[in-house]
């Protein structure tokens, strides 16, 4: 094997080095100068392949109308040089394989649907949703409108470095709001009528978490608050709806990251109304890009573990009676449980 | 009050879900409104997730009954 020839394949990362700008159109008779890492910010991915991208559509809360995906079934296979798209982990469709210089007809195409491109880089992305409360059956919040308000109003904003938000209709927390830059869930706090309230011991059966025990006797429930999840359970399984609604809301959750070394965000609110959501949003973009300034590509949870005590009282107040006293700060989860020696990297102050 | 006379009846012991929801509802949809359906299904996993189920579907729970292991539920078509 020694004596065999080993043949070299050209790196394409390498060559860049030679060419380190395109001109590329993004828009019909836009033509400007681009690194090729720079397009990432317009949702422009570099491939291993020279001059070919992944292109990533801007898909919130994961929610395509068949106008949107007729035009892009349609357009994709004229600039793809290969027969898919990809499904992102966070609900983009990716066009793979599509020259720079196809960007400007690309995108001109995918606007007749006013589909648009994705994002990458330091910045707002768009914000990712189950299917809400619409036709799901758990689902407590209508959190396809509040991730339609957030790509509206926040996305694309500049950050140190990636800002991911995502949302969960319910405690179930299917879209893993505790990994996210800042997570919303929806949650119910049920409430029990005496006076209605048959015994039928149903909701003892219903309720998952063993926070109700039904009286022997007599089959009427109480409720242990400490083993609630909040899901409503109880509420849907009543048959005289004896359980009830007392307050709706979400529960709030920054600091959270998925990637190399995940870090378990921290719940900061419960039962905090949907209106104060955007606030909530501007606020903890607000103390990120404050605290971040100088400290280059750093996630929130980072300065959050670094600023804790910093970031409780100025969040405290805008949370007001939603806030959770005395919230724990974010924390590594240890995955590569292998990988005995590592230690979080210092934050720099540039 | 007096307990309404069932139209018709169901013995669902030992059947598991979702299939004793499924028989429910198919029997129910042969039945006419404000005709009653008696039930009988297991504890456990059964009476947790049924009366939920025919609640979401529109109809009326109008009796639970506790028996040993098993719950009888009366159910109005609406």
């Amino acid at each position: 094997m020694k004596d065999k020839k080993v043949e070299i394949k050209f790196d394409h990362n390498l060559e860049e080095q030679k060419r380190p700008k395109v001109e590329v159109e993004l828009e019909k008779g836009k033509k400007e100068v681009f690194s090729l890492e720079q397009l990432k910010s317009g949702g422009y991915i570099r491939q291993r392949q020279k001059d070919l991208f992944t292109v990533r559509l801007r898909c919130p809360g994961g929610r395509v109308p068949f106008e949107k995906l007729k035009k892009i079934a349609e357009a994709a296979p004229k600039y793809s040089k290969r027969d898919y798209v990809h499904i992102s982990v966070r609900q983009s469709i990716e066009i793979p394989y599509v020259h720079y210089q196809d960007f400007a007809k690309l995108a001109e195409e995918l606007g007749e649907s006013s589909q648009k491109i994705a994002s990458c880089g330091p910045r707002v992305r768009v914000p990712t949703a189950c299917s809400g409360c619409e036709y799901n059956p758990n689902g407590l919040v209508d959190v396809q409108k509040l991730a339609q308000e957030i790509d509206q109003k926040y996305f694309g904003i500049q950050c140190n470095h990636k800002f991911k938000i995502s949302l969960s209709s319910c405690p179930i927390d299917c879209f893993r709001t505790n990994e996210m830059d800042l997570g919303f869930q929806g949650a119910v706090e049920p409430i029990w009528d005496e006076e209605t309230c048959t015994g039928c011991r149903i909701c003892g059966y219903a309720c998952k978490e063993g926070a109700i025990t039904n009286d022997p006797k007599t089959g009427k429930p109480t409720i242990d608050r400490s083993k609630c999840l909040y899901c409503a359970d109880c509420i849907r399984a009543c048959p005289t709806n004896s359980w009830k609604e007392r307050k709706k809301g979400l529960v709030v959750r920054v600091g959270g990251r998925h990637g190399r070394h995940p870090v378990n965000g921290s719940v900061i609110a419960t039962f905090l109304p949907e209106e104060k959501m955007g606030q909530i949003i501007e606020k903890v973009i607000e103390w990120y890009n404050t605290r971040g300034k100088g400290k280059g590509r750093v996630r929130i949870g980072d300065i959050l573990m670094q600023k804790w005590p910093d970031f409780v009282d100025f969040i405290h107040p805008v949370l007001g009676e939603y806030a959770v006293e005395n919230p724990k700060k974010p924390e590594f989860i240890k995955i590569h449980t292998f990988q005995t020696e590592w230690q979080p990297e210092p934050i720099i102050q540039e | 009050m007096e307990e309404k006379k069932p139209n018709d009846t169901l013995d669902l012991r030992g059947v598991v879900c979702p299939t004793n929801f499924v028989k429910t509802k198919l029997k129910l949809e042969e039945m006419n409104s404000g005709e009653i359906l008696e039930i009988v299904i297991d504890e456990g996993e059964p009476i947790a997730n049924v009366p939920r189920s025919i609640k979401e579907e529109g109809h009326k729970i109008i009796k639970v009954e506790k028996l040993n292991s098993h719950f009888r539920l009366l159910i109005e078509k609406i």
